[in-house]
């Protein structure tokens, strides 16, 4: 069932230029937008389900594994590519009812639904793909399909903001790309399995810099502090469903590439300590930067850095309890958080605009808008019993069990940050909800079919509680699998050697030669100190 | 196998193309940005280059000895991100465009919202609307709510805040 792998990033690439080609007959780019993400929905739906039994691997255009690119889907790649999947589709749907509702003004939607397409297969690509140099290509489509979508329209303050964010995404880019340089002269190969298996052979010193450059390229993807000022002045200006998908995708895409890197490339732990402690700081001053704002969607956006720093500090523990609750945590996040912005999206809609200071009423002239905010919002404080307390309980759980000085640090830290966040959308709640609006609101309604997609997205967080058990168990598998690498590495180089693929010529030239010369194309990590 | 050791003209020239480059991006203008991402990334590309080890003969067509070849990965991939970097630098060149056409520069401006809080926090302000009550004072409510039971110290503005504060009349 190998052949399903590629399917995630194909399908919405030819989708892509179909939709693009078909720009004139806007309801037909429509159903193939929609026919490709369901389409790659039941594939990730497949993909979960065959990956219980082990990964999966397969390798491209059947050169085998070193050589050629190999995809690969364990537990933890299956899992978030279920969840992109699925919260991109409720975003493409509650975008078309908006476009319904706005009779197509405004908005260019002839590129939108290819550039978003060619973001989500970016994101699968991310997810799916078992080497350093593909997993760089993967991050470039999803970067240069949000480079578009958050310039949409392109006025004054979108080509503002999205400059900030186009120059530190490419910078970021850079950086990753420079990494990959010094991991290919250092290590002479860039499949991860490989690499999994030849980074002890070198320079410890040699690989902690090739590890911090790597941490620096995903913790700006991922909006870490201090590298996250990006993110709250670029995300608020774009049209909400953009930001409602980069909020709940394009930072997970770079927790998930620290997590991969971490427990396959350097599974000694040396910069765990680092790790939590910014993981501390991250959660702490955003949210203080979150009580500060007078805005929803940019409190949203702090909120978003915040919680990140939850699934770093279970990335830091180096656990397989702490490592499974901050995969839980991720796909709580991804959940919660798009969820909310969605419905800043529509509270924007009802009330002309997104200031605290000038909304207020919304409880009472939108009641089912009031449910559709409090539920994530009481979620992503960690409310018993939704799914965000739970993820923190597993993470307090961890931390408590290593019991270290920084450990109980991180916990009280935790606790402070879930209560500040109570606060933060106590207060948005207070003052959009709750109070009288200074001035009468504008006389509209929303559309139905906005709502649904967006209520769609509450119920699927909530119904992380009622499987949390068996989400847990799986997690728990996940997290193993990583920690214990040979299920990855045994899956693309089943031998230890090559992967399952063939390139008869090299395998010929090789038997020719003596068998201690190895098929990979250069060794060259023994030379270096 | 060939030789690896790095050129130090080809490092030389990665250090100077990033220095500079690092200096044009912290620039305000974004023409002068965009220059210096394409000299980041071209020293970057370099690096791949070096991590290729010394030149060798063609790969893959057959005609030098195995052990002669050049390595054609680092090529390939280098091949990947030029052609990314360009339509990248497009794209950029295109936003700068429009800021000028926007603006009449393409300075790059900081975040207003931003600076509207950091004032609020220099002059020690709440924003309005964030705290509870309208703004009223304490003796201006207690006049305005029915207090029966101290009808002297609601004439002094003294009254206590009693269990009906909330039902205040008219504002």
């Amino acid at each position: 069932m190998t052949w399903l792998l590629p399917l995630p990033v194909l399908v919405p690439l030819i989708g892509a230029g179909l939709a693009l080609a078909l720009a004139r007959f806007p309801r037909v780019q429509r159903i193939v937008t929609v026919a490709a993400l369901t389409f790659v929905l039941a594939v990730a739906i497949a993909l979960l389900v065959l990956v219980n039994d082990g990964p999966m691997a397969a390798d491209i255009g059947g050169w085998a594994a070193p050589v050629g690119i190999a995809l690969v889907a364990d537990r933890l790649s299956a899992l978030l590519l279920l969840v992109s999947v699925s919260v991109t589709l409720g975003v493409l749907l509650y975008s078309l009812a908006q476009g319904n509702a706005d009779g197509d003004e405004g908005a260019p939607v002839a590129i939108y639904h290819p550039t978003y397409l060619v973001l989500s297969a970016g994101v699968s690509n991310a997810f799916l793909t078992g080497d350093l140099f593909n997993l760089y290509v993967g991050f470039e489509m999803l970067l240069v399909s949000s480079f578009v979508l958050i310039t949409l329209g392109g006025s004054r303050e979108r080509v503002r903001a999205g400059t900030v964010y186009v120059v530190v995404s490419i910078l970021s880019s850079i950086i990753f790309l420079a990494a990959i340089a010094l991991v290919y002269a250092a290590v002479g190969t860039v499949n991860l399995a490989q690499l999994s298996q030849r980074m002890g052979e070198i320079d410890p010193g040699t690989q902690l810099v090739l590890q911090l450059m790597l941490l620096v390229a995903f913790g700006i993807k991922a909006a870490v502090f201090p590298l996250h000022a990006w993110l709250p002045d670029s995300y608020p200006t774009a049209p909400a469903p953009v930001t409602a998908v980069f909020a709940g995708l394009l930072t997970k895409v770079g927790v998930y590439a620290i997590i991969r890197t971490q427990t396959l490339l350097f599974p000694d732990g040396r910069v765990d300590d680092l790790l939590m402690v910014v993981a501390l700081v991250t959660m702490v001053v955003a949210i203080l930067g979150a009580v500060a704002q007078q805005d929803v969607k940019r409190l949203l956006s702090f909120t978003l850095v915040s919680h990140i720093g939850y699934m770093v500090w279970g990335v830091g523990m180096s656990s397989v309890a702490g490592l499974s609750a901050a995969i839980f945590y991720v796909v709580h996040h991804i959940t919660v958080q798009t969820a909310l912005f969605l419905v800043a999206g529509l509270i924007e809609r009802r009330g002309g605009t997104t200031s605290l200071a000038r909304l207020g009423s919304l409880a009472r002239v939108a009641p089912l808008l009031a449910v559709l905010y409090f539920v994530p919002a009481m979620n992503l404080a960690g409310i018993p019993p939704m799914s965000g307390f739970l993820g923190k309980v597993g993470l307090i759980e961890a931390g408590a069990a290593r019991g270290s000085a920084l450990d109980w640090a991180l916990i009280a830290g935790s606790l402070v940050t879930s209560l500040l966040t109570l606060y933060a959308v106590t207060k948005a709640w207070n003052q959009a909800f709750w109070q009288e609006a200074p001035e009468p609101l504008p006389d509209t309604t929303l559309p139905r079919s906005m709502m649904g997609p967006t209520a769609a997205l509450v119920i699927m967080s909530l119904a992380y509680t009622v499987v949390a058990g068996p989400l847990f168990q799986y997690t728990d598998r996940a997290a193993r699998d990583l920690r214990a690498q040979t299920p990855y590495i045994l899956t693309v180089l089943p031998d230890g050697q090559r992967g399952s693929g063939q390139s008869p010529e090299v395998t010929e030239e090789n038997r020719e030669h003596s068998d201690e010369q190895t098929p990979a194309p250069r060794e060259t990590g023994e030379e270096l100190p | 196998m060939i030789d690896t050791s790095p050129s130090l003209a080809l490092v030389l020239l990665v250090a100077v193309l990033v220095g500079c480059g690092v200096y044009l991006l912290l620039e305000r203008s974004l023409t002068r940005v965009i220059v210096g991402i394409s000299m980041i990334s071209n020293g970057v590309n370099i690096m791949f280059l070096i991590a290729g080890g010394r030149v060798g003969g063609p790969p893959l067509v057959g005609t030098t000895e195995v052990d002669e070849m050049s390595d054609p990965l680092p090529q390939a991939m280098v091949l990947t991100a030029i052609v990314i970097t360009l339509g990248l630098t497009a794209f950029l060149l295109s936003l700068a465009y429009r800021a000028w056409q926007l603006n009449g520069h393409d300075e790059v401006q900081d975040d207003l919202e931003d600076r509207r809080i950091a004032r609020l926090a220099q002059t020690d302000e709440v924003p309005a609307r964030s705290v509870d009550d309208a703004g009223t004072t304490l003796a201006e409510d207690a006049a305005a709510s029915r207090d029966e039971t101290s009808v002297v110290s609601v004439r002094h503005g003294r009254a206590r805040r009693g269990l009906d504060a909330g039902t205040e009349g008219p504002r």
